[in-house]
C-alpha cells in the first residue's frame, strides 16, 4: 500500500470501492475454483498429504532408516501401522520420508521448467520469425526424447541419483520444453492483441509490455501447465526411482519403495500398495486442481455448468 | 421443453393456408451460474408464404436465438416455451427424426459467418448434394447435378470447377452463396438467415443480397431476414419487427415502421444512425445507456430507463404489443394482417408527428455544438500536420521451414501519399484488404515502411529509434476497433488511461486527477476508475481507449474503426463525443472506415482506397455529390440506405466478383477486374489503356482528384 | 502432395542431427563407460585402461568422437551410424549393440504398437462419448477413470496386473496369463494357433496396462475436440441441412474433430515409450527396457547413445506420419 494514513482516511470511501472492484476479477476465479468441487475436495487432500510427509516425521516414533529393534517383514498393526520390510524398516516412517522426497523433487521440477520455460517461450513467442522458429526446434528436441528414459540414463550414468535435487535438475531439463511451448503459443496470441499495440502506440518498450502486459495475462495457463507438471515430474521420478537410477538408498522415494517391494505384491502387500496408493493420491489431486485452475483462470474454458 | 401436443390435422385446420410460419409465445430461457437468462420472451409473429420479414435488433436482443429456437438448434440446456408452426405443423419439441424432415425441406437456415458455416473437409459439390440427399431419393449423381444447378442459380462463376473445391479455396462471398445454394436445395417454404451479409464487404454484401433474392424468387420461400442493418431491412424486406431485450416492441409494413415509428425506442435507433443521405451538420441522437442486462430486467418496459419519455406507468407495467391506429383505439394486435402495425408502448399515440431529435435531445444541449460549421471556409489552408508520400509496404510471405525463405511479398500499401491539416478529420475508407489500417500504422511510425516518407510537422518519422520516436508518440495517439480486445483485461481503467502517462514518466499525483479529468471528458464516471474493463459495455470500453488516447494530451489521433464493432445506438453517442472532441481540444482525426455513411457524417475529406491504392479523394462533399472513380461509385451506391422508398428506387451501380489477391494484384488499374465501366462502357482499345497502364491520382479540379483513365462524374445521392 | 511429403521430410533432418548431438553430449559428459574397470580389485595397470580407452575410442575429443560416431571415418570399423555400426560396448568386444537392439525392437514395438492401437479406440469411444453426454454421470465417471489412470504410476499399476493375473490363474487352475516374460523363445516352432495363444498370454496384460496409461490423455482431448466441433456452424448447418443427429455426428463432427488428434498421439508416443520401458520391467520381457537397464549398470554409452536417438527416430518417424495423416485428412493443409 503506497497510501499514507492521512490519504488513507479521507479516501476511506473510494478505497472501500476500490477493494469491491479488486476483488471482482481475484473473486470470480476464487468463486469458480471453489465451485470446481473436485479441485476443492483434491486441495484439502493435497494439503493433508503435504503436511503428513513434512510435518508427521516429527510426531512419529520411528525414521525411515533401519533400525535393529524392528523385525522384518512385520504385518500392520501395533507399534507399526503400516507394518514392516525385510531390513527392519518402518513403512509408516518410510512412507513420509517417500512423500516427502517425492514432492520435493516434483515441486523444484515444476518450479525450474516454469522459470526456465516461460523466459524461453516468451522470448520466443515475442520476438516470432526466425528466432522462434530456431527456438522451438531446440524444443521439439527436447520433447521428442522420452523424459523418463533419458533421465533416468543420465542419473544412471552420472550416478548422481543420491540426491534429491540432482534427480530434481535432471527432470527438469527434459521438462522445460513443454512448458516453453505453452507459453510460447499464449504470448504469439497475446503479441497480437489490441492492448499491446496500444501499448507501443504510447511508446513503451519491449520490457514493459512483457512485464506489464504479456506476463500478467500469460499468467493463467503458465499456473495450470506447471501445476499439471508437478504431477508429470512425480509420475518420471517415480519411475526413475523404480528402475534403481533414481533416489539411492539409504535415502528413499515412493517410487523406489514400490520398485523394491516388487516382487513381495501378493505375499507381504503393505509394501507394495501403500506407496503406490499414495502416489495416485498425490498426482490425482493435482490433476483435479489443475483442472480446477484451469477452470478459474481461462476464461475461454468458462462454461455454464448444469 | 414443455410443449402441448398438437393434432396436426387440427392445426392446419385452424390457420389460413397461406400462413407458412405462426410463432406464438415463443420464449426462450437459458441457465446461468447467476440464475436464469430470458434470451427471448413471448415473440410471436405470423409469416406468409412469399413474404419478406425483417427482424432488427441490436445485439443480444434475442433476435437469433428466436430463429434457432424455432429450427431446434439451440443447445439442450435452453428451455423453450411457446410455439412455431411451419406449415401448421409443430416444430417446437420435436424429436431427432421428426425435426429433421422438417429441417432443410420446408425451412432452411443461413448463417451469419460464411467462413466458419462450412465444413472444412469436404468439398462444396459434396455439401450441397447432402443437403439434396436428406430429403429427396435420388442418386448421388443426380444430386450433384443438382448442386451444380443451385450453384449457377446464386451466381457462382466457373460452377464445374467450384464442385470439386474445398471451402478454404472459396471467398467470404462466394461460401455465403454457397450456403445460400444449400438452404435452397430442397425449395423450402421458409429461408431463415441470420445476419447473412455482417461478415462482408458492402460490395460483396450487395452481390449476397441479390443472390438471396434470386433464391426466393427460384423457390417462392418466405424469407426471415435477422439484421442489425437497418439499410438492409429496408431495401429487403416487406414488413419489419424491432427486438429489444429479447421481446419484439413494434412490427408493420417496412414504411410504417421506417417513417412512422410508434416505439420510441425505434425512433431512436433510426436517430442514432449517421446516414448516407443525411446531411453532414445533423447532430446524431444517441440512445443514452446501453441496453438492460437480461440477468435483471426491469419489472416494466425494457426500454423505460433509457426512454426520454418514461413514465411511473412505464417503470411498473409491462406494454404489450398493440395496434397502433390511433382512431380506433389500442386493441391487442390480431396477429398476422399483413398491414397491421404495431408497438408494444404505453404512450404511443403520443409519438405521432414526433421526430427522434426531438425526442431524444434533451434542452440542455450544449448551445456551441449547434452552431453549424465550426469555421468558415478559410483562405488560408491550416498547416499540414501529418503528411505521408509515397508509402510502400510489402509483407513477405515466407515458407513455413526452419529458413522461411521468402516466397512472395503481399502488397499491402503501394504508393499513398496523404495530408492531415490541423484540426481537420481526414477519412480514410476501404474495404477488407485494401491497405488503410496499414497505411494509419505507418503513419504513426508503428511498422516500418518499405519505402515512403512519413513527416509530423516536416520531421521525417521513418528510421527514428524507438527511443527517438517516444517523445513524438505524445502527439500521436491511436484508437482501435475492438473495445474489448484494446484493454488489457488484467489492469483496472485507471491503471490503462494513466500507462501512455506512466510510459512517459509523468508523475504519479498528477495523473491520478488528469485520469479523473479524462473519465470526466469523455462521458464517464470519474469514480469508476477503480473498475476493470469487463464490468464496462462496449460503448463505455471505447470512451476508455478514447480517455487514454487522450490522456498525453495528443494533437493527432489515428482512429482505427473506432465505430465498428458497437451497437447503432451506442455508436452514435461515441462518435458525437469524437465530435465534441474535436471542437473542444482542437484535435485533428485520421478515421479510418469502411462505413461510408460515418464518414459521410464525421469527415471534413475523405480518400478512398482500393488494393493499396488510392483512387479517389475529395472534400466530403464533392466525393458524396459527384464521385469520380467507378470504385467510389461502386461503394456508395452498395451502402443500404435506411429508408425504404430511396433504398429500393436509386439508381445503383454494381460491381461484380471479390477483391484480388494483395499478393498478386492485376497489371494496369487494380480496379479494372472488377469495374464495371470496364466491363459494359469501355471499347476495347480503351481498355488496352487500363490493364497496361496505373492509372495516376490527377485532379480535376477543386482538389478533387481521381486515379481512373475514364472517370466521370456521376450523381448517386 | 508429394511435395509436402519431402520437405516434411528434409524437415525432420535437422531435427534428427540436433538430437543426435543433444544425447551424444549429454550421455558423454555425464557418464565414464570406464568406472567399472577402474573399481575392478586389484586396481587394473594404465596399459589395460588404455587399451580399454583406445577400443572405446575415449582417446580423442568429444566433437572427433561424435563425428566418428555418427560417419565411423577413422575407426575401427565397429563404429559409425552412417555405416549402421552403433560403436564398442563396454560389456565386451564381442557385444554388438546394433543386433542387440534389433532383435528386442520388435519386441517392444509389438507392444507399443499394439497399446497405441487398443488405447487409440478406447480415447475416441470415450471421448466421443463424454463429449455428447457431458455433464452427464457417465461424463463424470470417464473423466474420473481417465484422471485415475493418467495418476497411476505404469510400474505400480503393472505390479496389481501382474498379481491379478497370477490369481485369475490360481482361480480358473490354467495359465490363462502369462505373467513374466515376453514368450518369444516359446513361441518356435509350435503350430500357428498355439503361437496366438501364446502371444495372447503373454501380450494381453501388458498391452493392457500400456494402454490404459495412454488413453486417458488422448480421451480428454477427443472430448474437448468434439465439443468443439459440436459447437460450430458447420455443425448447425449440418443439422439446418435436415441430417440425422447420428450422421451428423459422424459425418460432420467426428471426421473433423480426429483431424488434431493425430499430433497429440504422435507427440505422446515417446511417453508410451517411456511407459513400455516400465511395463517391460515388470513383466520381465526382454525388450529394449532391458536392454537399456543393462546398458546403464554397465556405464555403456554407445549403446545408451543408439538406444536414445533409436528412440528419437521412431517419435520423429510418427510424428511424421501424423503429418502426412494430418494433411491426407484435413485438405487445408493439402493444398498449402
Amino acid at each position: 500500500m503506497s497510501e499514507n494514513g492521512m490519504i488513507g482516511k479521507a479516501r476511506r470511501g473510494t478505497a472501500k470501492k476500490r477493494d469491491s472492484a479488486d476483488r471482482t476479477q481475484l473473486q470470480t476465479i476464487l468463486i469458480r475454483f471453489t465451485r470446481h468441487r473436485p479441485a476443492m475436495v483434491s486441495l484439502v487432500l493435497l494439503g493433508l498429504i503435504v503436511l503428513f510427509a513434512f510435518v508427521g516425521p516429527f510426531f512419529w516414533v520411528w525414521d525411515h532408516t533401519v533400525y535393529k529393534e524392528i523385525p522384518s517383514n512385520l504385518p500392520p498393526g501395533g507399534d507399526h501401522p503400516l507394518g514392516s520390510s525385510a531390513a527392519g524398516n518402518d513403512v509408516l516412517a518410510q512412507l513420509m520420508r517417500g512423500a516427502q522426497q517425492t514432492l520435493k523433487v516434483a515441486f523444484t521440477v515444476s518450479l525450474v521448467s516454469t522459470v526456465v520455460g516461460s523466459l524461453w517461450g516468451a522470448t520466443a513467442g515475442y520476438y516470432g520469425g526466425r528466432v522462434d522458429a530456431l527456438m522451438m526446434r531446440v524444443v521439439d528436441i527436447f520433447l521428442i526424447v522420452p523424459l523418463l528414459v533419458a533421465a533416468a540414463a543420465i542419473a544412471g550414468s552420472a550416478g548422481a541419483g543420491a540426491s534429491w535435487s540432482a534427480i530434481a535438475l535432471i527432470i527438469a531439463i527434459f521438462s522445460w520444453a513443454t512448458i516453453a511451448r505453452v507459453v510460447r503459443g499464449v504470448v504469439l496470441s497475446l503479441r497480437e492483441q489490441e492492448f499491446v499495440e496500444a501499448a507501443r502506440a504510447s511508446g513503451a518498450s519491449a520490457p514493459w509490455i512483457i512485464v506489464r502486459h504479456l506476463l500478467p495475462n500469460a499468467a493463467g495457463p503458465i499456473i495450470v501447465a506447471a501445476t499439471l507438471l508437478v504431477a508429470v515430474a512425480i509420475l518420471a521420478e517415480a519411475g526413475m526411482s523404480f528402475l534403481g537410477l533414481g533416489i539411492q538408498l539409504p535415502d528413499i522415494s515412493l517410487g523406489q519403495m514400490i520398485g523394491s517391494a516388487r516382487t513381495a505384491v501378493t505375499t507381504r502387500p503393505w509394501l507394495f500398495y501403500p506407496p503406490g496408493v499414495l502416489l495416485v493420491l498425490i498426482c490425482l489431486t493435482i490433476n483435479f486442481i489443475g483442472d480446477g485452475l484451469r477452470d478459474a483462470l481461462d476464461p475461454r474454458q468458462t462454461r455454464v455448468r448444469r | 421443453m414443455t410443449t402441448e401436443y398438437m393434432n396436426e390435422e387440427h392445426a392446419t385446420a385452424e390457420t389460413g393456408d397461406d400462413v407458412v410460419l405462426e410463432v406464438s409465445d415463443l420464449s426462450v430461457t437459458f441457465p446461468s451460474d447467476d440464475g436464469p437468462l430470458p434470451a427471448v420472451r413471448e415473440v410471436s409473429y405470423v409469416l406468409r408464404r412469399g413474404e419478406a420479414l425483417g427482424i432488427v435488433g441490436e445485439s443480444g436482443s434475442g433476435k437469433s436465438v428466436t430463429s434457432m429456437a424455432i429450427m431446434g438448434l439451440l443447445p439442450r440446456n435452453a428451455r423453450v416455451e411457446g410455439s412455431a408452426r411451419v406449415l401448421g405443423q409443430e416444430v417446437i419439441g420435436l424429436d431427432d427424426k421428426a425435426i429433421s424432415q422438417v429441417r432443410g425441406k420446408k425451412i432452411a437456415m443461413i448463417f451469419q459467418d460464411p467462413l466458419t458455416s462450412l465444413n472444412p473437409v469436404y468439398t462444396i459439390g459434396y455439401q450441397i448434394a447432402e443437403a439434396v440427399l436428406a430429403h429427396r431419393k435420388v442418386s448421388k449423381q443426380d444430386a450433384m447435378k443438382r448442386a451444380l444447378e443451385l450453384l449457377e442459380i446464386v451466381g457462382i462463376p466457373s460452377p464445374e470447377q467450384r464442385l470439386r473445391q474445398y471451402p478454404h479455396e472459396l471467398s467470404g462471398g462466394m461460401r455465403q452463396r454457397v450456403v445460400i445454394a444449400i438452404a435452397m436445395a430442397n425449395e423450402p417454404d421458409v429461408i431463415i438467415a441470420d445476419e447473412p451479409t455482417t461478415a462482408l464487404d458492402v460490395t460483396v454484401q450487395a452481390q449476397v443480397l441479390d443472390a438471396l433474392q434470386r433464391a426466393r424468387r427460384e423457390t417462392g420461400a418466405a424469407l426471415v431476414l435477422i439484421t442489425h442493418d437497418l439499410g438492409v431491412v429496408a431495401g429487403q424486406v416487406d414488413r419489419v419487427g424491432v427486438m429489444y431485450a429479447g421481446r419484439i416492441v413494434e412490427m408493420g409494413p417496412v414504411e410504417e415502421v421506417f417513417y412512422r415509428p410508434r416505439m420510441p425506442y425505434a425512433l431512436g435507433l433510426l436517430g442514432s444512425l449517421p446516414r448516407l443521405d443525411g446531411d453532414r451538420s445533423d447532430r446524431l441522437t444517441p440512445i443514452l445507456g446501453s441496453p438492460p442486462s437480461l440477468r435483471d430486467l426491469p419489472p416494466g418496459c425494457g426500454f423505460a430507463p433509457r426512454c426520454p419519455m418514461a413514465r411511473e406507468r412505464c417503470h411498473q407495467e409491462e406494454p404489450r404489443l398493440l395496434l397502433t391506429n390511433g382512431d380506433t383505439g389500442r386493441e391487442p394486435s390480431e396477429a398476422g394482417a399483413p398491414t397491421v402495425h404495431t408497438a408494444a408502448c404505453h404512450f404511443s399515440d403520443e409519438l405521432v408527428g414526433v421526430g427522434a431529435a426531438d425526442l431524444f435531445r434533451p434542452g440542455e444541449e450544449r448551445p456551441e455544438t449547434t452552431e453549424g460549421e465550426p469555421e468558415p471556409k478559410n483562405p488560408v489552408e491550416p498547416d499540414v500536420l501529418l503528411s505521408a508520400t509515397d508509402l510502400v509496404k510489402h509483407f513477405p510471405i515466407r515458407s513455413k521451414g526452419i529458413l522461411r525463405r521468402k516466397v512472395g511479398e503481399v502488397q499491402a500499401v503501394s504508393g499513398i501519399s496523404l495530408d492531415l491539416r490541423e484540426k481537420e478529420t481526414l477519412a480514410l475508407v476501404g474495404e477488407s484488404g485494401c491497405g488503410k489500417s496499414t497505411t494509419a500504422r505507418l503513419l504513426l511510425n508503428l511498422i516500418r515502411l518499405t519505402s515512403g516518407e512519413v513527416t509530423y510537422m516536416g520531421r521525417p518519422l521513418q528510421g527514428l529509434s524507438d527511443r527517438r520516436m517516444r517523445p513524438l508518440r505524445k502527439d500521436l495517439q491511436l484508437v482501435f476497433q475492438d473495445p474489448f480486445a484494446s484493454l488489457d483485461p488484467r489492469m483496472t481503467v485507471s491503471d490503462i488511461i494513466a500507462e501512455p502517462m506512466r510510459i512517459h514518466g509523468d508523475g504519479h499525483r498528477d495523473a491520478r486527477r488528469r485520469v479523473k479529468e479524462l473519465l470526466e471528458l469523455v462521458g464517464l464516471d470519474p469514480e469508476h476508475g477503480s473498475r476493470y474493463p469487463h464490468e464496462f459495455s462496449g460503448g463505455q470500453r471505447q470512451r476508455i481507449g478514447v480517455a487514454r488516447a487522450l490522456s498525453l494530451n495528443p494533437r493527432v489521433l489515428v482512429l482505427d474503426e473506432p465505430v465498428s464493432a458497437l451497437d447503432v445506438s451506442i455508436q452514435a453517442g461515441v462518435i458525437n463525443l469524437l465530435e465534441d472532441l474535436q471542437d473542444e481540444l482542437g484535435l485533428s482525426y485520421l478515421f479510418v472506415s469502411h462505413d461510408l455513411s460515418v464518414v459521410k457524417h464525421i469527415a471534413d475529406r475523405v480518400a478512398v482506397m482500393y488494393l493499396g491504392k488510392m483512387v479517389e479523394t475529395a472534400t466530403t462533399e464533392q466525393l458524396f455529390s459527384a464521385p469520380a472513380h467507378p470504385y467510389t461509385q461502386a461503394l456508395i451506391s452498395a451502402i443500404p440506405l435506411p429508408d425504404p422508398i430511396k433504398e429500393r428506387t436509386r439508381e445503383r451501380i454494381m460491381v461484380t466478383g471479390d477483391i484480388p489477391s494483395p499478393a498478386n494484384p492485376p497489371s494496369g488499374c487494380r480496379f479494372r477486374t472488377r469495374c464495371p465501366k470496364f466491363a459494359n462502357e469501355l471499347s476495347d482499345v480503351e481498355r488496352t489503356k487500363c490493364v497496361e497502364e496505373p492509372p495516376e491520382l490527377l485532379d480535376r479540379g477543386a482538389g478533387h482528384r481521381d486515379a481512373c483513365h475514364y472517370s466521370e462524374v456521376v450523381e448517386l445521392i | 502432395m508429394l511435395v509436402y511429403t519431402m520437405r516434411r521430410v528434409l524437415g525432420a533432418i535437422p531435427v534428427l542431427v540436433l538430437a543426435s548431438i543433444l544425447t551424444f553430449v549429454m550421455i558423454d559428459v555425464s557418464g565414464d563407460p570406464l568406472a567399472d574397470i577402474r573399481m575392478q580389485q586389484p586396481p587394473p595397470t594404465e596399459e589395460v585402461i588404455q587399451q580399454a580407452e583406445a577400443r572405446l575410442y575415449l582417446d580423442r575429443s568429444m566433437p572427433e568422437r561424435y563425428w566418428l560416431w555418427m560417419t565411423g571415418i577413422g575407426g575401427n570399423g565397429d563404429i559409425g551410424l552412417l555405416q549402421g555400426e552403433f560403436g564398442p560396448s563396454t560389456q565386451g568386444p564381442q557385444y554388438e549393440i546394433g543386433p542387440a537392439i534389433a532383435e528386442r525392437l520388435w519386441t517392444t514395438l509389438r507392444l507399443v504398437g499394439a497399446a497405441m492401437v487398443f488405447a487409440l479406440g478406447l480415447a475416441i469411444i470415450t471421448g466421443v462419448i463424454s463429449a455428447l453426454r457431458q455433464y452427464s454421470k457417465l461424463d463424470y465417471t470417464l473423466t474420473f477413470v481417465g484422471f485415475l489412470a493418467l495418476a497411476m504410476p505404469t510400474f505400480w499399476l503393472a505390479g496389481i496386473m501382474q498379481a491379478a493375473g497370477v490369481k485369475f490363474n490360481q482361480l480358473v487352475g490354467e495359465q490363462v496369463f502369462a505373467t513374466i516374460g515376453d514368450g518369444r523363445f516359446r513361441a518356435q516352432g509350435e503350430p500357428l494357433g498355439d503361437q496366438l495363444v501364446n502371444a495372447f498370454a503373454h501380450m494381453a496384460l501388458p498391452t493392457l496396462v500400456l494402454m490404459l496409461i495412454s488413453f486417458a490423455s488422448w480421451s480428454r482431448y477427443q472430448r474437448t475436440s468434439m465439443l468443439e466441433v459440436m459447437n460450430s456452424d458447420y455443425v448447425r448447418l449440418a443439422r439446418a441441412k435436415g441430417l440425422r443427429n447420428h450422421v451428423v455426428i459422424r459425418r460432420h463432427a467426428l471426421r473433423t474433430a480426429l483431424i488434431p488428434l493425430t499430433t497429440v498421439v504422435a507427440i505422446s508416443v515417446a511417453g508410451v515409450i517411456d511407459g513400455a520401458i516400465l511395463t517391460e520391467t515388470v513383466f520381465q520381457w526382454r525388450g529394449l527396457g532391458d536392454f537399456f537397464i543393462t546398458a546403464v549398470d554397465n556405464n555403456d554409452s554407445y549403446a545408451l547413445m543408439g538406444w536414445l536417438l533409436l528412440s528419437g527416430i521412431i517419435v520423429i518417424v510418427a510424428n511424421l506420419v501424423a503429418d502426412l495423416l494430418y494433411a491426407v485428412l484435413d485438405p487445408r493443409i493439402r493444398y498449402e
